[in-house]
Parts: structure tokens; sequence; C-alpha cells
């Protein structure tokens, strides 16, 4: 280590040492414990501790995130010239490295992507260290994993103002209100997709927005579609729906910035099982849930229960293992419904919390033309649930507690006999 | 009737500088110390003062609500210094050896003959009562209690703690003197573990019920032993006492002396030569600190193992209950990137860019760096993977935290100690003082229904 560095360290070690108790203490610590890890050593309990920190436990997301986000940046003008040559009926073949990964499509990701990251780490990392300074607690890392799902999750157009104004509410309504990280009880990035959705429907939905500039160019000539696989089967456009099964897996089609590639996504969350970050329990029983439910809706068609007609044959008779392909199922079930703090804590509680979401996901999806993509709102249902899930699975740990005891030796003291009252007390 | 029990769950903390099998005699300790810390939630009263001469096993001080039970001096000689704290607590006793020792007579005890009353009398009498625990609460027995059942663990499984196999070595007298002692004091049994290959001393002992143990820690630890084999209801009691102290309590009931010897591993990779001492309790621990060296100075001396062993100092006193003592580098510096860069020299559970998994029988050096801040618990479902109990750890610390008492009986807190929850601690995200919390919840639960 050069004496250069080692100044600098010490220097840092002054500054905290300078900071100490003042109101600023907050936000010097966060860049300090950025930059370095602490100097802390043990004073109660175990004399060494493990490796892990929470830093290292979410930088891990943000990891599984990045190729997520990379391919979102391409595919961001991809969707965008192959959406205005589809208007101009210029027919053209994929090629992943001549109209896939160009620089063309990249710089679309660049002004388009880009800013609504930066928008959303800003904002919302601000707001972390003003409540921190505020309430004198540390600046929690739960936000570095939010600020990355944020712009992944939303619509390319989305105006900046309006994620600005979102990431606030989630932020302080969704977690700081609650204590902070560790203590929400409604996975904050998606009560920011969810006030998203609410205060400003007409950006959220429909068949405009998934695509760069599809909104500006509505009514003029130079029109283009940014309609959604989902959006098309729930409008019944079976026609219209030219996307191969390999363009839906490896994510060629138009979608939330981050959520259309299965391929990237999946390679994420076994990234996340073989890390042990997130819980495969979760992942594995949501896969499962939703399984089942496309399944029953495929044997509804198949029995001939409703017609062509009907307002949902179009997604109720899509392929069941076809969900996990489009929207944002796959990338909620890795990303989202994983949150150890607003899902399940208990391992049995996990498998039923995780086959609820992938359950209600595609049972919304399907029962909601209007918005074919229930995702979010599945994930934010359970994680209300989840404490409810929880009590019932440490209930029964109670209760098997319960019966031993009621067949337990409790010994009279010497002195006197208040045992068997005891017992009679607690029974 | 011999039960194997297998633990799968938990986690082996390998170290550097375990403690050859080979013992060495301690430099005589001018002062002896008893600490009292050691003596969880007793109130001493004291029956000598400052100034007066002793005898080795002569009474100190008695415990405040059950004035029979004496605690006595490890050897003879004057008490030099009683240390008080804030609002005069007594923090220790200090007594100045003599040269040569004294020990008081009590006479030989054939416990065999004795009925439990008798037993009882005697160890209180005689010192020895102090070595017997009692769950719940962990605390010293309450000696009108009626237990249900002793344990005994004599598989050590514990990082660079004192093996017990080794220091039990031909000491099958006393410890069958103790068990038989013991085996009266309970209308149940006395369960005693050892590791499956072991030649443990205890395994060929009567008046007993062996179970042979195998898995990582803490299958050695005797809470993890007692939930697996006849695990605590409400109400119900459970002594432990640990192998070590039955050799003292086996020695005064043949001989009728109180023999505070200790053989003790000293370990840690702040040792140079780590290997065990004979010495006796409350000896200063530099007596044989520097008798085998110490590789740098900024380093951090443990009254017992690096999970649950209490800090102290090169001039601090081996503490009443512990035969091992571990000297282990402070972490006190900062690291650069140290959350975001892979990590080769440390232990963690979680694949997160670390890399223990790979090589599990590797040693590492560990100093004592937190690895990170205190934080709200976030991450779930890692407890569980090194917690072997029937029990949910994190929803019953979060039940001490809120002290919900109905939540932490229910979810059976009389079943553990803090030292259960020294696993849970050392691999927590969050870096919650699992152990301080649990030790919390145990005392609140005493005051209120205890």
């Amino acid at each position: 280590m050069s004496d250069k560095r080692l100044t600098f360290k010490k220097r840092l070690h002054i500054l905290k040492h300078h900071y100490r108790d003042k109101k600023m203490a907050p936000a010097f610590n966060a860049i300090h414990t950025f930059l370095f890890s602490p100097d802390d050593t043990t004073h109660s309990g175990a004399h060494v501790r493990g490796a892990d920190d929470l830093k290292r436990t979410m930088n891990m997301v943000i990891m599984a995130l990045i190729p997520v986000l990379l391919f979102s940046m391409f595919n961001a003008g991809y969707q965008y010239y192959a959406a205005i040559d589809v208007a101009n009926n210029v027919s053209r073949e994929f090629s992943l490295w001549e109209n896939f990964l160009t620089w063309d499509n990249f710089w679309i990701g660049i002004i388009k992507v880009l800013p609504l990251v930066v928008v959303s780490y800003g904002v919302g990392l601000l707001v972390e260290f003003i409540f921190a300074i505020i309430k004198g607690h540390e600046v929690e890392e739960g936000y570095l994993v939010t600020g990355m799902l944020v712009p992944l999750i939303v619509p390319i157009d989305t105006p900046l103002w309006m994620l600005a104004v979102a990431v606030v509410f989630g932020v302080v309504i969704g977690k700081e209100v609650f204590g902070g990280t560790g203590m929400n009880i409604l996975n904050p990035a998606l009560t920011i997709r969810a006030f998203l959705f609410f205060a400003y429907p007409t950006w959220m939905s429909g068949d405009k927005v998934w695509v760069y500039q599809a909104v500006e160019r509505t009514g003029t000539p130079d029109a283009i579609s940014g309609e959604t696989v989902l959006g098309a089967l729930a409008q019944n456009h079976l026609a219209e729906l030219n996307y191969s099964v390999s363009d839906m897996f490896f994510g060629f089609i138009p979608g939330s910035v981050g959520e259309t590639s299965t391929f990237l996504i999946l390679l994420g969350g076994l990234f996340l099982i073989y890390t042990k970050i997130a819980s495969w329990r979760i992942m594995v029983s949501a896969v499962i849930g939703s399984l089942v439910m496309g399944y029953i809706f495929n044997l509804v068609v198949d029995l001939g229960v409703i017609s062509e007609a009907s307002n949902f044959y179009g997604l109720m008779s899509f392929e069941y293992w076809k969900h996990l392909l489009v929207g944002g199922l796959a990338f909620g079930i890795v990303y989202m419904a994983t949150d150890p703090v607003t899902g399940s804590q208990t391992n049995n509680g996990k498998w039923i919390y995780g086959f609820f979401i992938g359950f209600m996901s595609v049972m919304i999806r399907v029962f909601n033309p209007a918005y074919p993509e229930g995702v979010f709102l599945a994930i934010l249902l359970m994680n209300v649930f989840a404490p409810t899930i929880d009590h019932y699975v440490v209930k029964a740990n109670i209760n098997k507690r319960l019966k031993r005891f009621k067949n337990a030796t409790i010994l009279p003291k010497d002195s006197d006999s208040r045992a068997e009252e005891l017992k009679a007390e607690t029974i | 009737m011999s039960k194997d029990i297998r633990i799968r769950k938990g986690l082996n903390i390998n170290l550097v500088g375990a403690a050859e099998q080979t013992t060495a005699k301690a430099v005589l300790s001018n002062v002896y110390a008893i600490n009292l810390e050691d003596f969880h939630g007793i109130t001493p009263k004291m029956l000598v003062k400052q100034g007066v001469e002793v005898k080795a096993g002569e009474g100190l001080f008695f415990n405040k609500s059950n004035p029979e039970m004496v605690f006595v001096s490890p050897v003879s000689g004057e008490l030099v210094e009683i240390e008080r704290g804030a609002r005069r607590k007594i923090l220790s006793i200090k007594i100045l050896a003599d040269k040569t020792q004294a020990v008081v007579e009590h006479g030989a005890f054939d416990a065999a003959k004795a009925t439990s009353s008798q037993i009882k009398a005697h160890l209180l009498k005689t010192g020895c009562w102090p070595f017997i625990k009692q769950r719940p609460y962990d605390i010293i027995a309450n000696p009108d209690t009626n237990p249900k059942s002793i344990f005994i663990s004599g598989y050590t499984t514990a990082p660079l703690a004192a093996n017990s196999d080794y220091v039990l070595q031909g000491k099958e007298k006393e410890l069958q003197a103790a068990i038989t002692a013991l085996g009266k004091l309970t209308p149940g049994a006395v369960h005693v573990s050892v590791g499956v290959n072991s030649n443990s001393p205890l395994s060929g002992l009567s008046g007993l019920e062996l179970h042979k143990v195998s898995g990582p820690h803490p299958a050695g630890l005797v809470g993890t032993q007692i939930n697996k084999i006849d695990p605590i209801n409400k109400g119900e009691v459970v002594w432990t006492v640990s192998p070590q102290d039955l050799v003292l309590i086996g020695e005064l009931f043949l001989t009728g002396k109180f023999n505070a010897d200790r053989i003790v591993a000293l370990a840690g990779s702040s040792v140079k030569t780590p290997k065990y001492y004979i010495t006796k309790i409350g000896a200063e621990i530099a007596t044989f600190l520097y008798g085998s060296g110490v590789n740098n100075d900024n380093f951090r001396v443990i009254n017992g193992d690096v999970l649950t062993g209490s800090k102290s100092r090169p001039d601090g006193h081996l503490g009443y209950y512990n035969n091992t003592v571990t000297a282990i580098p402070e972490g006190d510096d900062y690291e650069l990137f140290g959350w975001a860069l892979p990590v080769f020299n440390k232990i963690s559970t979680t694949r997160a860019l670390t890399f223990s998994w790979l090589n599990p029988k590797k040693k590492y050096d560990l100093n004592t760096n937190t690895n990170g801040e205190h934080r709200a618990f976030v991450v779930t479902g890692q407890y569980e993977e090194v917690f072997p109990m029937d029990i949910f750890p994190m929803q019953l610390l979060k039940a001490c935290m809120i002290k919900d008492l109905d939540e932490m009986e229910q979810l059976g807190l009389y079943e553990v100690a803090p030292e259960d929850f020294a696993l849970t601690e050392f691999i927590c995200i969050s870096k919650q003082p699992h152990q301080k919390i649990i030790r919390e919840g145990l005392d609140l639960l005493y005051k209120e229904i205890g």
C-alpha cells in the first residue's frame, strides 16, 4: 500500500472522529464505509464474525442485474428501429451482431435508459440521506437494489419527473415511515411501480408506451406500434403476434425496460441461488404456481368452456409455459418476490408465498385485459399476506412445543410443589 | 441405552492456532482472582474481610438469595483486594497466594451411600455447587429444584476449545465419583455425550446414559444435545455440568479437598506455540500466555473460546468455568472496498464472492473485525442453516427484542442459552448481538416468571 493511500485512510479516520455525534455523521459514514469497510471490532458476544455484511449481499443482487440492464439498453434501440421498419413495411432479418448489438441501439439506451437509472438513484439516495440525517441512523443499503430495480420495471418513455415523484413517494411511504430498510411491509420498488400505475395510468399501459417515441409519433405519419406480447394477446390480436419463442426467451420483444430477457433473468436467478443470496424456494414455487394457473386456463380452453370471441380467449389459450417468457413474470419472481424483508421469512412459508405469487400473477394477467400484467400486484398482495403465512408456520412450531409440554414431567421442587399449579395454569 | 445423535446443520469454524496436545506447567501466579461476572445473577455477600488469610477451599462469599451456596477460594493466601464498581458492586476478589498452600479438609465422602439432600448439602458447603448450572435461564442451579435430567457434553466442537478427550485423560475415578453423586440428584438420567470416534474416559463409566454425537459445531454444545435428546418444556429444569468441573467435584468426594487445578488450552493465531497448560482457576493469564509467546502486540485475549468467551487482558485472570484461553489479532483497521472485493481469508456461509466453501478444511486466521456495520434484520433463512434446534431462531430473537414474554416462552426460550446463538451471531449479515439479546431475554423472563 502506498504512502499516499495510507494518509488518505488516516485522513478519513480523523474526519470520522471529527464528524462523530454531529448531524452530518450518517452522510459522512455512508461515503466512508463505501470506500473502506469500517475498523469496528466486536464488543459483545462472538469475537470473530463472518465475512458477509449487508453491503456485500446487496451488491450481489446488483451484479445479477447488470447484464439485464445492459441488454435492456440495446433492446431499447432495437425495438425502436424494428417498429419503424414495421411501420414502413420494411422486412428485416434478425442478426445479433448486425442489428442488435449495435452502437445505434446502445445510443438509444444511453439517452433513454441511463437517465432513468440516474434519476432513480439520485432522487432515492437523496431521500435516504435526508432521512438518515434527520433520524440520526446510518444510511442503509436497501435502496442500492431498489434504485436499480425501478428503472428496469417502468416503460421506456416514462417522463423523468414522474419517476422522481414516484421514487420520493415509494421511499418515504413505502419504507421510511416504517423505520427504513428491514422494517417495510411492501417492496419499495413495487410501491414505486404501483404509484406510477395508479397515478399516471396512461403512461403505464396501453399499446404505445413500450417503445421509444411511440407515444410522440401517435397520429403522425410516422406512427409506430409499441404493443407488447401480452397487450396483443389481451386484445385478441393473435394474428399480429410474430415473435418466435426464442425471441421471447432471449428478450427481443417490447416491454418494460428490463423485463424482456428471460434468458438473462434466468442466469441472474441462478447466480443469486448459487451465491445463497436469494431464496430458491420462492423462485421454484413461484414458477410452479404460474405453470399450474396457466395450465388450468389451457384446460378451460381445451374443454371448450369459452369461445374464441371471449375477451379472455387470447390469454387463456396462450400455452401455459410461455407465460414465463413474456411480461414481467420472470423478472418479478427472481428479483422482486425474493426480497427477504417483504417476503415470507420461514422456509415453509416461502413455498406457500412463492406459489401464490406465480398463481396470482397469471390469474390477474388473464382476467385484467385492460392491463394485462399482474406480477407487481400479485407480489404486493402476497407481501401483505406474508406475515400471516409466517404466523401459521410459526404457530405449527409453537403447537408442537405445547403438545410436548402436555406430556412433560414436571417434578415438584424440593421445597414446594408449585409445579403442578404452574402446569395447570398454562394449559 | 445409547442413542446416537447426528447433527447436520451447523458450521465448523476452523482457525489457525489449535492447542497442541502437550501439557506444560504454568508459572505459579502471585495473585488469583475470582471474577464475579462469571456467576450470572448472583448477588454476593462477603464472608471474609480484606486482609484476612484464607485457605484453599475456604468460603469467600455466599449467594445472597441462598446463604447455603458458598463460593470458595481456589488458593490459600491473603485476600488483598475486593474490587468494587458503580454502587459498590463487587467486581472481583483478589487473593495473594501463599508459598505453601493450606487446604480445607472436608474428608472423603461416599456419594453412593448418601442421600440426595446430603449430597446437595455437601456440594453447597464445599463450594462445588456453582459448577452445576441449570436451564432454563442458564444460571447456577437452584438447589431447591428437582431436575428431570442432567446433561454433560464431552464432545468438543467450538473453535479452538480445549479438547475434552485430552483434558480428561486419566481422570476416570474422579469422573465416576461425580457422576454417581449427580445420578442421585435427579430422578431422570445423567446424559453424557462423547464424540463418535473418541476415546473419551467418559465412555467407560457407569450410572449414565451415553450418547455418541457427530456433526459440525454446535453439535458439542450441551443445548443442542438437550434439544435432541430430551427437550425442556415449560416448568421443567435440566442441570448441566462441564466435564472438567466433574473432575473437580469427583476429586472433592474422593479426597475431601477442593482442588482448583485446571488444564487450560492456550490457543489462537496470536500465540506462538499454542498448547495446554496446567494451572489453577483464577490464575493470571500472563503466567502461561507469555510462556508460549505472542506473535504481535495488537491482539485480544479471550477468556474462553472465540464464540462465547469474554474479553480479557494478559493481566486478566482465568475464568471460573473456563478451560480455554484464546488470543487472536485485533481487527481495528479499515479495508479498501472490503464489501465489494472477493474474500479468500474469511469464513462465510454464503458464496457472495466469498470462497470459504471451496475448501471447508482450510484453517483461517480471523481477527476481531466485525466485517461490516450493524443493521436491522434483513436476510432470512440464513440462521436456520447453522441452527440445529427445532426452534425459529430469528423469530425468537425478535420476541426477545420486543420483550414479548408470551412469545419468548412459546418459541422455546426455556431451551436455549446465549451460547446456542453464538453461531448465528457469527454468520449474521446484519451484525446483530444475538447472545446479548438472548441473555437479556432470559433475564427478563427469569425476573417476570422464574
